[in-house]
């Protein structure tokens, strides 16, 4: 019986016959924490080793959930994530060099790799091939001193993409959809393997996307096979030598196949509370929102930002509407100045947030007003996620949100062009 | 097992998908350097008023997919900081189950239908038994996988490594 792409991973660095159900315990290639997680993270570790980190390389703090600081008791934060990298000559990525999960697909993510986050949305990295899942702090202070962690190999659902997208239509609008089939528990504990015909003509960032959302339907990884555009990728980040072909065997096991047809798909919109309450674009047509958000490490990258200007260009955004953009990373901005999009979205009204996760998670930088609704570019849609539980968060994509920053109320993006 | 395998109290009823931001909500991020004052906000999303209702030994009971969301650990530090000696769920998003085991809040997956707010609950974890004593009614629960339930013995997985040194699976 041949293996999916998890049990494969699992099997090459575990040095064991890694199936679905078995325990291995497995080197990390890449372990970090974001500046909400690490000074917890940090403390556990010390609390077991009155050392330094076993693989400082291996190791990454991101300051990227509060940044620029919002407030004293987060500086201090900062301040104790600093010293513990000096401490320790891990690498440290200041305020505004962008989200920690754009940061590994730019810098580190490689196929076949473990990567380890005290992120839920590390499932990000699986774009690009790697194993690559969310842990809490407890699990990422162990890492931190044994460079190693204990993983439930898990039963794979394969998920295959065929025809091709319509006009407007694209990553986020899929794993939307995608999360509606399954539910947002419909795949806890299980992998989500991407492959098909549609697959290999994605881009790394849709396909990073893609992944992104995994985790909100329970999914430990979502991954794609590795293929000439991932080696381009890292080619044109500069490390083309860690490209490995990967690839699932032919007749690997798999708990449960999905199909979709990607030319049947609409613009999708994820309605508040859930993420997995999804619904095409036309049903919720005229619904009013009042602030609108591209970004994230969802859809924060320069294709996202491409189309979002692509709509907005020689336009304005709606008086009654505010529109919030941040770039994922540093990269993804001057790439977006060069080209010339900041400055479109600029002309439409939009407020440029530094690289970051900036709305989000409703620290700072665009919390909701009692019964304010928000249509988001971001992953989750949870009561009191963007700082205030009596508002309410849409989710869909760039197009979808720069359209409905244009009219003031969700609209379908084919609809403005 | 754990000395103490029994952990009695009242049952706090909670719906489905209860996320990680009712539980400890984002905008709370300043605060999670200071454990005491994070921890007064504990499913302030949820319930507002379960902070100062909860008693040590009350248990959450919940529908399915507690937890889901962020990975934030604080998530199952301030549950057990509250007093709560065990979650009991229909089931349990991924990232959260690991950390409450790591945090060594027993995390158990039984038909919650039957429990009702406010019911006496006794669970022997020994014997993988839930008693509602309100009602007279037995339940039993999930097995915990095994390297789960070791570190849940040694008390969390921080506990659990100082002593072995290493994973011991």
């Amino acid at each position: 019986m041949g293996k999916t792409l998890s049990e494969k991973i699992l099997s090459e660095k575990s040095g064991t016959d890694a199936r679905a159900g078995d325990i291995v315990i497995a080197p990390v290639d890449l372990v970090f924490v974001q500046d909400t997680t690490g000074p917890l993270t940090i403390r556990q570790f010390k609390e077991v080793k009155h050392g330094r980190l076993v693989s400082p390389q291996r190791t990454a703090i991101f300051l990227d959930h509060a940044v620029p600081s919002p407030n004293r008791q987060l500086s201090n934060d900062h301040q104790f994530l600093r010293r513990f990298a000096e401490d320790n000559d891990c690498r440290i990525f200041e305020g505004g060099s962008g989200i920690c999960h754009q940061l590994v697909a730019e810098m580190f993510a490689n196929p076949g790799d473990i990567i380890v986050g005290a992120d839920s949305h590390t499932v990000t990295a699986g774009g690009l091939g790697a194993f690559a899942t969310g842990m809490g702090s407890s699990d990422v202070a162990i890492v931190f001193a044994l460079g190693k962690t204990w993983l439930r190999v898990p039963e794979t659902f394969k998920i295959s993409i065929s025809g091709r997208f319509r006009k407007w239509v694209g990553a986020k609008d899929l794993i939307i959809h995608l999360i509606g089939v399954l539910g947002a528990d419909g795949a806890t504990y299980k992998a989500l393997e991407f492959d098909g015909q549609t697959v290999s003509g994605m881009s790394i960032s849709e396909r990073l996307t893609v992944a992104n959302m995994a985790v909100e339907a329970g999914a430990k990884v979502g991954i794609f096979p590795s293929d000439n555009v991932t080696q381009r990728f890292l080619a044109v980040q500069g490390r083309g030598n860690k490209y490995s072909a990967l690839r699932p065997d032919a007749d690997a096991n798999y708990e449960r196949a999905i199909i979709i047809n990607a030319s049947e798909l609409e613009p999708m919109v994820a309605v508040p509370h859930t993420v997995d309450n999804v619904a095409p674009v036309s049903m919720l047509a005229g619904t009013k929102i009042d602030q609108v958000f591209i970004g994230t490490c969802t859809n924060g990258r320069l294709e996202d930002l491409a189309m979002a200007a692509a709509i907005l260009r020689k336009k304005k955004r709606h008086p009654s509407v505010r529109l919030i953009v941040a770039p994922a990373s540093q990269q993804v901005l001057t790439k977006a100045m060069r080209i010339g999009y900041i400055q479109v979205l600029v002309a439409a009204g939009a407020v440029i947030l530094p690289p970051g996760c900036a709305a989000c998670l409703g620290l700072h930088q665009g919390v909701l007003g009692d019964n304010e609704a928000c249509l988001s570019t971001a992953n989750r849609n949870f009561k009191g996620r963007m700082g205030n539980p009596e508002a309410s968060i849409y989710l869909a994509s760039p197009a979808t949100a720069a359209a409905s920053a244009l009219t003031g109320e969700i609209t379908d993006p084919r609809k403005v062009l | 097992m754990m000395p103490d395998a029994i952990l009695k109290g009242k049952a706090f009823k909670f719906g489905g998908s209860i996320s990680t931001d009712h539980i400890i909500p984002g905008r709370y991020a300043h605060l999670r350097s200071d454990l005491p004052e994070l921890a007064k906000h504990v499913m302030e999303d949820a319930d507002p008023t379960f902070v100062e209702k909860v008693k040590s030994g009350d248990f959450i009971v919940a529908g399915k997919n507690f937890g889901l969301g962020s990975s934030r650990e604080h998530a199952a530090l301030v549950i057990k900081m509250a007093g709560v000696s065990a979650i009991l769920a229909k089931s349990v998003a991924r990232i959260f189950f690991r950390n409450a085991i790591n945090q060594g809040l027993p995390t158990l997956i039984c038909d919650t239908d039957k429990i009702d707010a406010g019911d006496k609950l006794e669970v022997n974890l020994t014997r993988g038994i839930i008693t509602d004593l309100t009602k007279d009614v037995q339940l039993t629960f999930g097995k915990i996988p095994k390297v789960m339930l070791d570190i849940l013995n040694e008390g969390g997985l921080i506990p659990y490594i100082t002593k072995h040194g290493d994973f011991e699976l």
